[in-house]
C-alpha cells in the first residue's frame, strides 16, 4: 500500500508531470504564469481542488453511478461537482478567510475550466484507484501543477528582459520555454519505480 | 454577416488556436499522428456546431446569471454522445485520445464561443460559425500532426494512410503511412512532449508575424490612397 502510494506520488509529482507530459492544464498554466505570486496562489488552489474533487467525485462514481449502472453519465456528472465544488470553495473562502481568497482573486472560478481537474478525475477512473488512491493522485497531481507553474513563472521572469524576435513576443516565447522545461522534465522519464 | 467572411475568420484571421490562442491543451497532446489530428478535429468539429446550434436557438430563453451552467450541461451532453459513438464505431481512435475526448467539455474554444458569438447571433450564423471554426481548429492540428510526424518518425499520414494495397484510407487507425525517409533519420524529441510546445510556439510565431505584415501592407495602402485623394 506504501510503495504503491509513493509511486503514484512520485509519479504525479515528476514522471508523468501533468503540464510537462500530458498536456493537463495549459490554458491556467499560460495565463497565470507571469509573476511568482499568482503561479503560487494558483498552484495552491488547484492542489486543493484537485486533491477535493478527486474524494467526492470518487464517492459519487462508485456509489451513485456504478451503483445505478450510470457510468455514460460520468463526464456530465463530475463537470457539474466540479462546478459546484469551485462554487461552495470560493463561498467557503469570502466568509471566512477572506485573505486567501482575495489573493486567488478571479483565478478561482476560473478552476473549473481546468482540465487538469476533470482530468485527474477521468483518470482515477480509468486507473481504477481506490479511495485512498485516488486523493492521493489528486493531491500530488496538484502539487506537480503547483511545481511547473511555480518554476515556468521564474523562467518567464527573465524571459521579459531577453532580447528574442518580435513575432515570438507574447505566446509563443512562453511556449518555447515551456517546451525546453518539458525538455528538462524528460529527464525523469527514465526512472525506475520499485 | 456573410459567410465568406466568416470563413476567412474561422480558418485565419480569428483562429481559434493561433489567433484566440484557446483550446491548447489538446492541441499539443494528441497531435503525433495524422490519424489522431483528424479524428480529434472533426469530434470538435461536430460537438461546435451542435452545441452552437443549440445555444443560439435558446439564447433567448436562457436567464442570464445561470448561463454558463447551461451551456456546460449542453456540451458535456454532446460530448458523451460523440464519446460513446467513437468507442462504439471507431474504438482505435477512442483509445488513442483516452481522456482527450471528454476533456472536450473544459476545451475553451466551444464554450468560448457559445459566449461570445451564439449569444448574440442567428441559429444559422452559429452553424456556419460552428462549422469554420472548427475547421480551423482541424487545419492547425492537421498542420502540426503532419510537420511532428516528418521530422519525428519521417512518416506522412501515420494511422490513416495505408499504400501496401494501392491507396487506401483507413478508419481504424492500422495503417503504416506514407515513409518518406527512414525512420532512424527523424528526430524523436518531436513527437515526445518538448516537439509539442515547440511546434505550437513556432506556428503561432509565424501567424503573428503574418498578421503583423498584412496589417503593415494595409496601412501603406491606405496611406497612399489618402495621399492620392489629396
Amino acid at each position: 500500500m506504501l510503495t504503491n502510494i509513493i509511486s503514484i506520488s512520485l509519479g504525479a509529482i515528476l514522471i508523468n508531470n501533468f503540464i510537462f507530459s500530458q498536456f493537463l492544464g495549459c490554458c491556467p498554466f499560460l495565463g497565470c504564469s507571469s509573476k511568482v505570486e499568482t503561479a503560487t496562489g494558483m498552484g495552491l488552489a488547484v492542489v486543493f481542488v484537485m486533491g477535493l474533487a478527486s474524494a467526492i467525485c470518487w464517492v459519487i462514481d462508485q456509489y451513485l453511478l456504478v451503483a445505478l449502472h450510470l457510468e455514460f453519465l460520468q463526464t456530465l456528472a463530475f463537470i457539474l461537482v466540479i462546478a459546484a465544488l469551485v462554487q461552495f470553495v470560493e463561498m467557503f473562502l469570502k466568509k471566512s478567510v477572506p485573505s486567501l481568497y482575495s489573493a486567488l482573486g478571479i483565478y478561482l472560478p476560473l478552476i473549473t475550466t481546468n482540465c487538469a481537474v476533470l482530468g485527474v478525475v477521468l483518470l482515477n477512473v480509468q486507473n481504477e484507484y481506490n479511495f485512498i488512491e485516488s486523493l492521493v493522485y489528486g493531491i500530488t497531481g496538484g502539487l506537480g501543477f503547483m511545481l511547473a507553474i511555480v518554476l515556468f513563472a521564474s523562467v518567464r521572469e527573465r524571459t521579459e528582459f531577453s532580447d528574442y524576435p518580435e513575432c515570438f513576443e507574447g505566446f509563443p516565447i512562453c511556449l518555447v520555454s515551456a517546451g525546453l522545461l518539458a525538455l528538462a522534465f524528460m529527464g525523469f522519464s527514465g526512472m525506475q519505480i520499485f | 454577416m456573410n459567410i465568406k467572411k466568416q470563413f476567412k475568420e474561422g480558418l485565419i484571421t480569428n483562429n481559434p488556436v493561433l489567433v484566440q490562442l484557446i483550446g491548447m491543451c489538446a492541441t499539443m497532446a494528441i497531435t503525433t499522428t495524422l490519424f489522431n489530428g483528424v479524428g480529434m478535429g472533426l469530434s470538435v468539429l461536430i460537438i461546435l456546431t451542435c452545441c452552437n446550434v443549440v445555444v443560439s436557438a435558446i439564447r433567448k430563453i436562457i436567464p442570464n446569471e445561470i448561463r454558463l451552467a447551461i451551456f456546460v450541461v449542453i456540451i458535456a451532453g454532446f460530448v458523451t454522445i460523440v464519446d460513446l459513438l467513437l468507442q462504439a464505431y471507431i474504438p482505435a481512435l477512442s483509445d488513442a485520445l483516452g481522456v482527450f475526448i471528454p476533456l472536450i467539455v473544459v476545451n475553451c474554444i466551444i464554450i468560448g464561443r457559445a459566449e461570445a458569438f451564439c449569444q448574440k447571433n442567428t441559429v444559422g450564423a452559429s452553424f456556419f460559425d460552428g462549422i469554420f471554426q472548427g475547421l480551423g481548429y482541424t487545419l492547425v492540428l492537421i498542420v502540426m500532426c503532419v510537420f511532428r510526424e516528418l521530422v519525428g518518425s519521417g512518416r506522412f499520414g501515420g494511422g490513416l494512410i495505408d499504400i501496401t494495397n494501392g491507396f487506401r484510407i483507413t478508419m481504424d487507425g492500422t495503417g503504416a503511412g506514407i515513409q518518406i525517409f527512414p525512420s532512424d533519420f527523424g528526430a524523436t524529441i518531436m513527437t515526445l512532449p518538448f516537439g509539442g510546445f515547440i511546434t505550437l510556439g513556432l506556428l503561432i510565431a509565424i501567424m503573428q508575424y503574418a498578421l503583423k505584415k498584412s496589417a503593415k501592407k494595409k496601412e501603406a495602402q491606405e496611406m497612399a490612397e489618402k495621399e492620392g485623394e489629396e
